[in-house]
């Protein structure tokens, strides 16, 4: 341990910080995108042709399974040779659309399964009395479809915070970026990776911990109500 | 004319795929070595770290949990970077390679997260299964390793099955740290011709799915072994 020194850590603390901001900037601008675009994929199980929905449900799977990192090299990289459709991006919209699209993939089942979690009986008793498709999913599904979903959604916040410094790769300025710079400068890389770690542990463990009450508050109101429901029969 | 072109065209990015995919082919080896090591090295991990979390010895129970927190806490790249750059300095050892720096990071990451399903299956077993257990006067290992463990596993094996691709995802990581992965060699390609960039990058992401593909089917698998057979 003898080559730890507190004067770079407290050196090195100020810079590293600053690039805290961006990375919290990209997480919500990453998250945002991939929550809007999320529903694109909840519907793409929907489509009555099958062609089109098999070949859209492979993108998901391709998608999904293949590195982030690579997708944010062919945004930020390639897209900009595509010919004809192709366009230069800035680092942070290309870390956006990346890691956004990335991640909508996942959104989008956590939204299949909050609406899957409604019971048949609540859709074919909203038939029975003749609601409108409107009123169907804003009165009686998407209030029963969305707080199950929510620990979920938040764990995925969560779990893109720490991939949003992937994005550093790519030239955005957040803290890891901050970390790498300090040490390619000074040549000490020890105490500013370090700190990255340290904030990382101080902002998503916290976090964690308020998604898991979150989960349990929620289980049990669902618990709750299955019980009633079973008592009131 | 337009035919032409386009027919040209066609040949054109024929030529550079016969010309990409060789190059590409040469780093495959390193990611499938990275992701064999990190698969058996991050189940090792997990199912230790499962245990230990599990134990009656407060000590070694509280050790884990920070082991788990900290590496479920931090980001994968920064672990990695740590692992590369920082550890080496704070001890004064060499982990050796950029391999094992690879090899360790993703291993622990995806073992911190996997510990907690190896804890969770088994306190999930049903509690009627360890006292029938203990009424056939069978020892805790026995309990464990005959009614307790083999029902977990099954719990655990759609999960795990998640895990493989996203550790293959995450192999792509150890191009970062010099490592000459599919990866690494798309950014070889790229900087030196760009406008193949997006043959090249498209490439590398199919290779990538062409891996994911047998672990999607062991997915498969796993998830409807694990449906038959638990007891509740």
């Amino acid at each position: 341990m003898n080559n730890w020194s507190w004067d770079i850590f407290f050196d090195a603390f100020p810079m590293v910080v600053q690039g805290l901001g961006i990375t919290i900037g990209l997480t919500i601008a990453c998250y945002v995108f991939a929550l809007i675009f999320g529903f694109f994929w909840t519907l793409v199980k929907q489509i009555p042709i099958r062609p089109i929905r098999w070949v859209l449900s492979w993108i998901m799977e391709f998608i999904r399974s293949t590195p982030p990192l690579v997708q944010l090299f062919f945004i930020y990289y390639a897209w900009p040779m595509v010919p004809v459709i192709g366009v230069t991006l800035d680092p942070f919209t290309s870390a956006v659309l990346g890691l956004g699209i990335h991640y909508s993939t996942y959104i989008g089942e956590v939204y299949r399964t909050g609406i899957d979690s409604v019971d048949k009986g609540q859709w074919e008793a909203s038939r029975a009395l003749n609601f409108s498709t409107g009123r169907k999913w804003t009165k009686i599904i998407l209030p029963q479809a969305i707080p199950p979903t929510i620990p979920m959604l938040g764990n995925y916040l969560i779990i893109m915070f720490k991939e949003v410094p992937l994005a550093s790769t790519v030239g955005v300025v957040g803290i890891l970026a901050m970390a790498n710079n300090y040490g390619a400068e000074h040549w000490k890389y020890l105490e500013p990776l370090t700190i990255v770690a340290i904030l990382f542990l101080v902002l998503s463990y916290p976090s964690a911990l308020l998604v898991n009450k979150l989960e349990r508050k929620f289980n049990r109101r669902f618990d709750k109500k299955a019980a009633t429901g079973v008592k009131s029969n | 004319m337009f035919y032409f072109s386009l027919q040209q065209k066609g040949v054109i990015i024929i030529d550079a795929i016969i010309e990409i995919f060789p190059v590409l082919l040469k780093g495959v080896e390193i990611t499938v070595t990275v992701l064999l090591a990190s698969i058996v090295l991050g189940y090792l991990t997990a199912f230790v770290a499962g245990f230990c979390r599990l134990s009656n010895n407060i000590v070694l129970r509280k050790l884990t949990g920070i082991y788990v927190e900290v590496f479920r806490g931090t980001s994968l790249i920064v672990q990695l970077f740590w692992l590369y750059y920082a550890l080496p300095i704070l001890f004064g050892i060499d982990i050796g390679s950029n391999f094992w720096a690879g090899v360790l990071a993703i291993s622990l990451n995806y073992g911190a997260y996997m510990s907690e399903i190896v804890r969770g299956s088994i306190l999930s077993v049903a509690k009627g299964q360890t006292e029938a257990a203990t009424a056939l006067n069978m020892s805790a290992f026995q309990r464990m390793r005959l009614v307790i463990f083999p029902q977990a596993l099954r719990m655990m094996l759609p999960e795990f099955g998640n895990y493989l691709i996203l550790m293959l995802k995450s192999t792509s990581l150890v191009s970062l740290i010099g490592m000459t992965d599919i990866l690494y060699y798309g950014d070889l390609l790229r900087s030196s011709n760009l406008s193949q960039a997006p043959t090249v990058y498209l490439l590398v992401l199919v290779f990538y799915f062409i891996l994911a593909l047998p672990l999607i089917w062991l997915t498969k698998k796993m998830e409807k072994a694990s449906k038959k057979g638990v007891a509740n």
